[in-house]
């Protein structure tokens, strides 16, 4: 194992070549990117009032650093994220559990999920104001709404899609339905349980925006409306951008977690 | 000598929207402590079917199934099962694999886990206990799947085609090294299988059943000389091509 053939050697090299070149070819699409949106902001060829440029990005990211001013902001979008997620990954799974141990209730059931997952959520959001008034509570509801009802679906397929003769296993051995749903279905469904993370962690954020749309005084979204209502070009691509780097830190979070899971199993 | 298992004229339909399917009809048969029998049939013949009944997984129609005399009722008896493939869980070591049954019933604790470990020591595999089932080779894992089955003590062993998934070579050694393992143990055993020469190779005495419905056509007894008894010498053995021409022709007798 010690000794490395050459043959190995160079296979390892051009392995290690080939993902040097992807990560360059990545961020050089990105500086260049910046670059030419710099560039014409600076010499006019587009109006920087309208498309703003990285460095005003820049600068007023610094200012409301300075002033205390985003940190609220991220913090609130960021809050509601979470929170929305884990509640839909928990209402979600003890959903699925019930409809798996009821194969009745899943077949009445049915038309009524596939309706709600098909409705366009953001319908639902000048509802839940009204409901529910216009606090934190309305925007994390928001946010499920988007999520839950896709994700029940998912999760319960990949329950009743697990071998059916690892179940009769089960059996064989003298188990119970109890016995089947915790020593197979929930262990097998570890995988389909993380991608299905994966996916709702987006769409809560999703949710999430639209809901301090319509009502919030805090938040990313509501900072992207305020600024496109006074003309402030620079928060608004600012705020653009924090979501993105925040849908990236939530999906890595989620990426290590799976590293996890997959080396305990 | 009193029979382990009785079953007496057993009927069964299979129930769908389009129509009924009969797959067994009248099916008589009992097994003697220690034996071990196979059945043989026609593919789609009902031979699982039969399994599921005996091992109480579904009910018959009508008929009578008596365990050491009465009747079988769920859980009330102590019947070990090998499905078609081993179904290891791959989110459990080896060894949490085998303790499966034993968690199941509520029979976890020192002294089974000991008993655990001693068996996958018996069995060669002591030194795989914690490795994952993917990294077993198909012979080992059959050998789990059938420490998973044994250590429950079951009084009667039911094999549903347990060789099938193997590669043919793999599956002359692992027959062979899982049919001296039942023998060893004692244990009655109903090895069903669509493979004429395992079952000569295997068994004590074959039944034959015919197509849907199915009955019992043949009964044929099986019988080497102690010196080629194990299941590779009986494949060697002069007997082995009588035997296996007598099931072949007792199977074409209804094409």
């Amino acid at each position: 194992m010690n000794k490395i053939s050459s043959g190995q050697e160079q296979y390892l090299k051009r392995i290690r070549i080939r993902r040097i070149s992807i990560l360059l070819a990545r961020i050089l699409i990105l500086v260049l990117f910046l670059f030419l949106w710099e560039f014409c902001a600076d010499r006019e060829i587009i109006d920087s009032f309208i498309f703003s440029s990285p460095s005003r990005i820049t600068l007023c990211f610094l200012e409301m650093v300075q002033d205390r001013s985003i940190f609220l902001h991220i913090g609130v979008t960021l809050y509601e994220t979470i929170a929305s997620f884990l509640l839909v990954t928990l209402f979600s799974i003890l959903a699925a559990v019930l409809l798996w141990c009821s194969r009745r209730l899943s077949e009445i059931l049915e038309p009524y999920l596939v309706v709600l997952n098909s409705l366009p959520k953001s319908a639902l959001a000048p509802l839940l104001i009204v409901w529910l008034g216009a606090t934190p509570k309305t925007i994390i509801v928001a946010g499920m709404s988007v999520a839950i009802f896709g994700s029940i679906m998912s999760l319960y397929t990949s329950f009743t899609t697990v071998d059916s003769e690892k179940i009769k296993l089960i059996y064989t051995l003298h188990g119970n339905r109890r016995h089947a749903l915790t020593k197979v279905v929930l262990p097998s469904s570890v995988p389909a349980v993380i991608s299905n993370m994966k996916v709702n962690i987006g769409l809560c954020l999703v949710g999430v925006v639209i809901g301090e749309f319509l009502a919030a005084r805090n938040g990313l979204g509501y900072l992207i409306i305020y600024s496109s209502q006074v003309f402030k070009m620079n928060w608004l691509l600012m705020s653009i951008v924090l979501l993105c780097i925040m849908a990236m830190g939530l999906y890595a979070v989620i990426g290590a977690i799976e590293k996890i899971c997959k080396k305990r199993v | 000598m009193k029979p382990i298992l009785e079953l007496r004229k057993i009927n069964f339909s299979y129930h769908t929207p389009a129509g009924e399917t009969r797959a067994l009809s009248d099916i008589t048969l009992a097994l003697a402590p220690g034996e071990f029998a196979s059945v043989v049939g026609p593919s789609g013949c009902g031979k699982s079917t039969l399994l599921s009944l005996i091992a109480g997984l579904i009910k018959p129609e009508s008929g009578e199934i008596l365990l050491n005399g009465s009747p079988l009722t769920e859980n009330s008896s102590n019947i070990g099962y090998m499905l078609q493939h081993d179904h290891l869980f791959e989110w459990r070591s080896v060894y949490r694999n085998v303790l499966l049954g034993l968690e199941i019933r509520g029979k976890l604790d020192a002294a089974s886990k000991k008993k655990a470990s001693q068996m996958l020591e018996q069995y060669g595999l002591g030194q795989f206990a914690n490795v994952r089932p993917s990294q077993l080779s198909g012979g080992m894992r059959q050998r789990a799947a059938l420490i998973r089955t044994l250590i429950l003590d079951p009084e009667l062993l039911l094999l549903d085609e347990p060789f099938s998934a193997l590669d043919y070579q793999t599956r002359l050694t692992v027959s062979d090294d899982i049919g001296q393992i039942i023998r060893r143990s004692g244990k009655t055993a109903l090895l069903v299988t669509h493979d004429l020469s395992e079952a000569v190779s295997l068994a004590d005495r074959v039944f034959v059943l015919s197509r849907r419905p199915a009955t019992v056509s043949r009964i044929v007894q099986v019988t080497f000389p102690p010196k080629s008894n194990t299941p590779l010498q009986r494949r060697n053995a002069p007997e082995f091509k009588n035997y296996f021409n007598e099931i072949w022709k007792e199977l074409n007798r209804h094409e």
